[in-house]
């Protein structure tokens, strides 16, 4: 049914909304890539199912939802229970009938499926008690893991699209620049462009056709926020979208989504279909005689086709290189017309701003960067997954406070935040409130809000290579400073991880990086240099020892670390042993084992396995020595 | 293995009916293509430029700028290493040693038996299990690497639970 006016709208959502209170026995499923890669959906179809046979004879109706990610993937999957508001943990389909006769029926707590705090190791019931969650805000990730993602009437329900009616009913195009100003809102996908200033740009272009673009490329390795937002909450970016594309005068709208994100497609269509099937997107939007409709398009797996113009390329059909930056997209975009583009969480927000306006934005945030700002907090921490916090929250607060610290308790060494663009910021700058500015001033960046956690046993100069490699991998090869300065640094890099470094590489290395940031015709080559740069400013005694003693402090490059068993604490189990892919360790079971260093690949399967931690790495030189 | 040609274009006329004739549908349809092909063949990748009107050396350069393309007809199953950051600062090399060791097939390669071709992703979006590996459909998060014979074996079958 097509609703006509906002007044049919609003009667709808409250509708919907008077159905929840009425009945608010539910169980939600997270149904994201990470909890579906743990089971979830079959943990989902056996609610379906057994609710679904009590359903039949009883009075109060127990809905089962399926819904997008928490973004607490690793304990997945994840089960809600509302009204209580109990979170189980790694469920698996034999809990099913458990849960709904102990919790369900009778409010009994099943304590071996409620999440441990690993800080003192007290298992908490509430979701919303759960460190983790506790200390965040979210705006842009507003409804997930609250709402099916597949079923309009539950984004309406939350709130979605009011925004939008908003926008349309009682504000002119100005009124919503002029809102989005106030917000202080800043690109959320990489440099942190003035979301007003942009639009305001294209609103001004000439021409009658324009359009508005999300980018939904997410290529930063190690980020993952855009696709939980489109997996699990899509209708908040049609919403800003259609705010935005009033804002500007736009009225066709892409969806530029990374090809390795199938679900996201998925759900992303399905809200097209009935976003349209409503009347909230298509022709005469909900009777306010605006137009305005999407599509979308998947990438084809290029990094550089994140980068603003070479997206728009990519959406013509052409290969994605960029283009210089003299020439405005704002004005001359997608196929050469007037174009705005931004980022998923951008226009997620957008859609917030507009239903609570601009200064309640702005109230959260530090002076320059307002509002809040998702990140994915992976690698060495204990609790991984979506955050999202106030501008200007420290690095400490987030590590140790909602990641819980460091894995294993191991020491902290650095965090990676930027992807490809940014830099590794140390120890010493924990205390750092996260915004644009900070993260540039320490020689990282914002980016898409990707947060690597590094412990002692990551290596810098390895990082550093691993970037190198990635971005010579993804370099478009349009221009030579970057198309060649990736490739030669890139072998100085593969000559210094396996201890060939000579005395000059350091100083070489740094005119290189200096010639690329100038030289490279787009950011992707400007910014290249930068997790080199901040390895070499907080971590130059590791590349020294690389070059100079052949050791790699952190045990992590092969060529450098040889690995051993410690006499002390083996207990003869022979994991190792199995584990070792080249038969290199020798051992009676429940005696000491060895490894024999003339095999060992030191590929460190034997360190990933053994249960008393018995296995340690040293540098390989110490082997030449003992020779000696 | 060598690619069957000529390949029946059936199944992409019905793909290229479905979008406008344009160079703006060029990169949607080799991605349908692709779906139903499992790779692009060379008499489609013609048809496909004479249909939208793009020159065909325009159409290579798409199919081959895009990592999302391959010329070559891939295996069965395709077994995806991730190699993004949270990955690779957990343990992800250890995976694509293994997957190297035990099929032996270099990065972009299929077995000479057509059942698996080995590719790296950067990054699939679900760093919080670091590390990552996808066999045909199947998620492997927090892989091992003395597991993955375990996880080559079982292909795409869908049994974590
Ligand atoms: C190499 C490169 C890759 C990029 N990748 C992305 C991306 O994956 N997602 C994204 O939103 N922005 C990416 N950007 C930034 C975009 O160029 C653009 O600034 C952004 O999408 C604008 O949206 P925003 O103002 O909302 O941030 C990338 C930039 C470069 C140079
Ligand atoms: S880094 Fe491997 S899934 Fe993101």
């Amino acid at each position: 049914m097509r609703i006509e006016s906002r007044e049919q709208f609003e009667t709808l959502q409250e509708k919907i909304r008077a159905a929840e209170t009425d009945n608010g026995n539910r169980i939600l499923v997270c149904c994201g890539t990470g909890c579906l890669a743990n089971g979830a959906k079959k943990v989902a179809e056996a609610f379906a199912e057994q609710v679904g046979k009590r359903n039949m004879d009883a009075e109060v109706k127990l809905l089962v939802k399926n819904t997008g990610c928490h973004g607490f993937c690793e304990r997945g999957p994840l089960v809600v229970l509302q009204p209580s508001g109990v979170l189980y943990t790694r469920v698996r389909v034999s809990n099913v009938p458990q849960i709904l006769e102990k919790t369900v029926d009778n409010g009994e707590i099943i304590p071996r499926l409620l999440y441990k705090n690993p800080a003192d190791d007290v298992a908490i019931e509430q979701y919303s008690e759960i460190p983790f969650y506790k200390n965040q805000t979210r705006v842009a990730m507003r409804n997930i893991g609250r709402i099916d993602p597949t079923a309009i009437h539950d984004a309406i329900g939350a709130g979605c699209y009011s925004g939008m009616v908003r926008a349309l009913f009682d504000m002119t195009p100005e009124q919503v620049l002029d809102e989005v100003e106030t917000a202080g809102l800043r690109g959320r996908g990489g440099a942190g462009f003035g979301t007003a200033r942009k639009w305001r740009s294209c609103r001004r272009a000439e021409g009658d056709r324009k359009f508005v673009l999300c980018n939904g490329d997410e290529g930063d390795p190690g980020a993952f926020k855009d696709r939980s937002i489109m997996e699990g909450d899509p209708h908040s970016i049609l919403e800003g979208m259609v705010v935005g594309a009033w804002a500007v005068g736009a009225h066709e709208g892409f969806i530029y989504v990374r090809d390795e994100y199938p679900l996201a497609v998925l759900n992303l269509t399905l809200a097209l279909e009935q976003a349209r099937y409503l009347g909230l997107l298509g022709e005469n939007i909900l009777g306010s005689g605006f137009d305005f409709d999407i599509r979308i398009s998947r990438g084809g797996g290029a990094f550089v086709c994140g980068e603003s113009s070479a997206l728009m390329l990519s959406l013509a059909g052409k290969v994605g290189e960029p283009r210089a930056k003299y020439v405005h997209s704002t004005e001359k975009g997608l196929f050469d017309l007037p174009t705005v583009l931004n980022n998923v969480e951008t226009w997620a927000d957008v859609g917030a701003i507009a239903a609570n306006g601009g200064a309640w934005f702005a109230g959260m945030g530090t002076n320059k960067s307002k509002g809040t700002k998702a990140f994915s907090l992976v690698g060495k921490v204990k609790n991984t997954g979506l955050i999202e916090l106030p501008m200007g929250t420290t690095l400490r607060h987030i590590i140790y406070d909602i990641g819980g610290g460091v894995l294993n308790d191991r020491p902290f060494k650095a965090v990676q935040t930027g992807g490809p663009s940014g830099g590794c910021i140390p120890e010493s700058l924990l205390d750092l409130p996260v915004d644009y500015e900070k993260l540039t001033e320490a020689g990282s960046m914002m980016g898409s809000g990707g947060m690597i956690v590094m412990d002692d046993r990551t290596c810098m100069v390895d990082v550093a290579r691993y970037f190198l490699k990635f971005l010579t991998e993804e370099s478009c090869g349009k221009c030579t400073p970057c198309r060649e300065g990736l490739k030669q640094m890139l072998a100085i890099f593969d000559r210094l991880v396996e201890g060939e470094g000579v005395a000059g590489d350091l100083p070489l290395i740094e005119r290189l990086a200096a010639g690329m940031q100038v030289g490279s015709l787009c950011e992707l080559g400007k910014s290249a240099p930068n997790p080199v740069i901040s390895t070499l400013r907080y971590f130059r005694d590791e590349y020294v020892a690389h070059i100079e003693d052949h050791v790699c402090t952190a045990g992590i490059c092969k060529e450098l670390t040889a690995y051993r068993i410690l006499p002390e604490t083996c207990d003869g189990c022979a994991g190792c042993a199995k584990a070792c892919p080249v038969d290199a360790i020798t051992g009676e079971r429940h005696a000491l084992h060895v490894i024999d260093h003339d095999i060992c690949i030191s590929c460190g399967a034997c360190m990933g396995v053994c249960p008393t931690d018995s296995v340690e790495t040293f540098p390989k030189v110490e082997l030449m020595k003992e020779v000696v | 293995m060598k690619e069957t040609c000529p390949v029946e274009t059936e199944q992409a006329d019905a793909i290229l009916e479905g979008y406008p004739h344009a160079e703006a549908s060029l990169i949607q349809v080799l991605q349908d293509v692709h779906r139903a092909y499992n790779y692009l063949p060379c008499d489609v990748v013609v048809k496909v430029a004479e249909t939208l009107g793009v020159p065909l050396a325009k159409v290579f350069s798409v199919a081959t700028f895009y990592k999302a393309f391959s010329l070559k007809p891939q295996g069965d199953t395709i077994i995806r290493v991730c190699m993004g950051t949270a990955c690779h600062i957990r343990g992800g090399g250890a995976l694509v040693d293994e997957v190297e060791r035990l099929l032996h097939v270099a990065p972009d390669e299929t077995t000479p038996d057509m059942k698996f071709t080995r590719n790296t992703v950067n990054c699939v979006g679900a760093c919080a299990m670091a590390p990552v590996m996808i066999v045909g459909e199947k998620y492997r998060g927090n892989a091992r690497a003395v597991r993955v014979g375990g996880y080559l074996e079982l292909g795409g079958d869908d049994d974590a639970n």
